[in-house]
This record gives structure tokens, C-alpha cells and sequence, in this order.
């Protein structure tokens, strides 16, 4: 994760560096200056489309770095781009307006993820129906129990057995997807993937669950809502609206939870790496460097192991919370 | 001392500071309210260790939705930094 930046700047930024590392990229970035360009889908209003590898952006000195802004054309329209280093994609010619539609590194991760998880739950599922009755091995074995965990633990407890199997598809894709994006973001050396941290993830993800909540909604649900039996009517002008407004702070919370979450676990880990750098350039003594730096390392090892749980709970948070959600919206009356 | 020279020289101004004590306060509210969340919860499984699995599920529960106001508070920080 860590490449020196002696090249770009005089001092070390801290706070630079790790929303280098944490913010979404064109490229995925292994170490040094090895890095895989990903393609860069730009729709120009009035000019069509361009599609080209982000490593044809290039700075005026003709090399492809990220900390400055960068230039490139489209070669389908012709149009000049210019890559800001903060990240931003825009027209030289200020007037046309860009709409940037990239295969982006979370993008890409998400992609891979989707097979990844398409292709191991496809593979189970047909072990199912290969050896009915029998007792799972291998692959299967592995998945059971954490396919039983979101059954039995999450699913069942808060919606019952019955209504539980219409919301488990959901309920287990988001567990499984959430879960998978999760460790690809702590793979070392594979890019550094913040995938669950990126905001426009966890945004369609609560969406999904606002909307599957809006449309399940049953009659009592509503009812409650827009008129709370038991409360008399000057209370009611007052308890309406935070029951209104809680349809959209639920989903909302949600989307921070798992970004600040997720990102919060990245900045950590990068934050003990910027420790070094920030100590080794007081330069006052070697020890200083050196000592902080095995201070970092025993801290980043215990993080990165705190973060495998997090991985993991994050995913059971998500999902545990949807199915609350869910189960409000389908109560039936009791009373 | 020496420390904090080397942060008035890698530009740390005001509001970066705030926004810290800011985190710190965050960190502060969730620290309590997590702690009381654990201290409950273990004192519920020891008096009844047949509920402990529905008392944990819960517990997560309500860390979960303490540490999401502690997050909201850091994104804050965050923001004051970055803008």
C-alpha cells in the first residue's frame, strides 16, 4: 500500500496520502509504479461516447501520474479530457458537459465479486440437487453454515418462518455480497479495494432495501405511521413527522454505517503507515524511524485482525437490520 | 512539545483541531455507550447463560446503532478536514 511519494511532493501529507489510497481510482495500483489501467466510458452530451484505457491520460511531461492533472482525447470523438488529480474527469472545452460512466477500481472489484459470489453459490446450489439427502462435502460444506447462520440467525428470529422466505433472496445476497467486498478490501498488494467504503455501493444497497420496505409495507404498517392509534391529536402533529422521517433516516444509517465503517478500517491501517513516513522524516535520529516503525506494524497486524471481524459483522449488522426493517414493515396487527 | 511544533508547521489550522476534539468527542459518547451496552449484556448472560445467544444478537444490535451516531460524528470531522 504504501509507495513513496518523494517524487510528487515535498513533505508527507498524511491526510493526502490516505484519501489517496481510500478514494476510488481509475486504475488499481499494486505497488511502486505497477498499476493495471481500467477502461474510462465518457458520454459527452451532443458528441457521443468514449471509451479508451485510463492510462492514455497523460501529464505534460507524457507519464501517466495520478497527483497531477492529466490530459487525454477521446478517440471516437476527438474531444480533449482533462483528469484533475483529485480524481474529477471534465472537458477541456469548458461548455460540453461529461457524464463519466468509468469501470472504475470499484466498479471493477464489484464486477469480480459478483461472479465470485454467482459463481460459488451456483456451484452449491447444484451440489444440492446432485446428492440430495446426502451429507455436503467440500465447497458446499464450507458455505452451509454461514447460509444457515443468515437463515437461522437473522432471517427466522426477526421475521418468522414463514415470511422469512420471500425476504431470505435478498437477505442473503447483500450478506454474501457485503461479506465478499469486504475481504477483497484486505487482501494486501491486490490494489488496496475500499469497495463497501465507496459510497454509491452502500447508497444502492440501503435503496434496496428503501424501496423492498416502501412496497411491503402492509396496511399496518402505514397505519401507524400516519396515524398512531392511542395518541391523541395534538401529540399526533408531532409524532407523524419523526415516523415519516424515520422511512428515510433508517436507509440512510444504514449507507454511513457500512462507508464510515469499512473506510474507517482502511484509514486506520494507512494511518500506521503514515506514522512511519511522518517519524522517518524528522530525521533527527534513525531509532526514531525505526522504532516507531515496529511500534506500526505489531499495531497494523492487531487492526488488520480486528478488521477480519469487522468484515464480518458489518455484513451480519447490514443484513440483521434490513430484516428489523423488513419485519416492521409486514407485521401484522396483534392487538 | 515537539510533536505539536511539527503539526503548526505541517499546517494544522484551527479547524483541523476542532474537528479532532470533535472526534475525540465522538469517540468519547461511543466509548460510554458501548460500554454500558457490554456491561449490560454481560451481566444479563451471567445471571442467565441460557439466553446468552439472543442477549449477543441484541447486544450487536445496539452497539450497532451506538457506534452509528459515533460515525455520523466522525464523518463531520471528516468533512471539516477535507473541505
Amino acid at each position: 500500500m504504501a509507495h513513496s511519494d518523494e517524487g510528487h511532493s515535498e513533505s508527507f501529507v498524511a491526510g493526502e496520502y490516505i484519501f489517496h489510497h481510500i478514494a476510488d481510482a481509475n486504475e488499481i495500483h499494486f505497488f511502486s509504479d505497477v498499476s493495471l489501467p481500467l477502461p474510462i466510458i465518457l458520454y459527452t452530451e451532443g458528441e457521443g461516447f468514449d471509451i479508451f484505457l485510463s492510462n492514455s491520460f497523460q501529464t505534460t511531461e507524457g507519464v501517466y501520474d495520478t497527483h497531477y492533472d492529466m490530459l487525454a482525447e477521446g478517440p471516437l470523438t476527438g474531444l480533449e479530457f482533462k483528469k484533475s488529480k483529485e480524481g474529477g474527469i471534465t472537458a477541456t472545452d469548458e461548455s460540453k458537459s461529461v457524464w463519466d460512466i468509468s469501470i472504475t477500481k470499484s466498479v471493477f472489484g464489484m464486477f469480480c465479486m459478483m461472479a465470485l459470489v454467482m459463481f460459488l453459490m451456483i456451484k452449491v446450489a447444484r451440489s444440492y440437487a446432485k446428492n440430495p439427502g446426502k451429507a455436503p462435502s467440500g465447497l458446499t460444506n464450507f458455505l452451509e453454515p454461514l447460509i444457515l447462520f443468515v437463515v437461522n440467525d437473522i432471517a427466522v428470529p426477526c421475521l418468522g418462518k414463514e415470511r422469512s422466505k420471500q425476504f431470505l433472496p435478498f437477505l442473503l445476497t447483500v450478506f454474501f455480497f457485503i461479506t465478499a467486498s469486504n475481504f477483497l478490501g484486505l487482501i494486501p498488494f491486490l490494489g488496496g479495494f475500499n469497495i463497501t467504503g465507496t459510497i454509491g455501493v452502500t447508497i444502492v444497497l440501503a435503496t434496496s432495501v428503501f424501496i423492498i420496505t416502501t412496497f411491503k409495507g402492509n396496511k399496518h404498517y402505514w397505519g401507524h405511521m400516519f396515524n398512531p392509534p392511542g395518541v391523541p391529536g395534538i401529540v399526533k402533529l408531532i409524532v407523524v413527522p419523526i415516523e415519516i422521517s424515520q422511512i428515510f433516516i433508517k436507509p440512510i444509517v444504514l449507507m454511513i454505517r457500512l462507508t464510515a465503517n469499512i473506510s474507517a478500517g482502511h484509514i486506520i491501517i494507512l494511518s500506521f503507515v503514515s506514522l512511519i513516513y511522518i517519524f522517518s522524516n524528522l530525521g533527527e535520529a534513525v531509532g526514531t524511524g525505526l522504532a516507531v516503525g515496529v511500534f506500526s506494524t505489531l499495531f497494523m497486524i492487531f487492526m488488520y485482525l480486528l478488521e477480519f471481524l469487522f468484515a464480518f459483522l458489518q455484513a451480519y449488522v447490514f443484513t440483521l437490520l434490513a430484516a428489523i426493517y423488513f419485519a416492521d414493515a409486514t407485521q401484522e396487527a396483534t392487538h | 512539545m515537539e510533536l505539536l511544533t511539527i503539526l503548526l508547521e505541517t499546517g494544522v489550522t484551527t479547524g483541523h483541531g476542532i474537528a479532532a476534539l470533535g472526534a475525540g468527542a465522538a469517540a468519547i459518547g461511543a466509548g460510554i455507550g458501548v460500554g454500558l451496552i457490554g456491561k449490560g449484556a454481560l451481566e444479563a448472560m451471567a445471571r442467565q447463560p441460557e439466553m446468552a445467544d439472543d442477549l449477543r444478537a441484541n447486544m450487536i444490535l445496539a452497539a450497532a446503532l451506538v457506534e452509528g451516531v459515533a460515525l455520523f460524528g466522525i464523518i463531520i470531522c471528516l468533512l471539516v478536514t477535507l473541505g
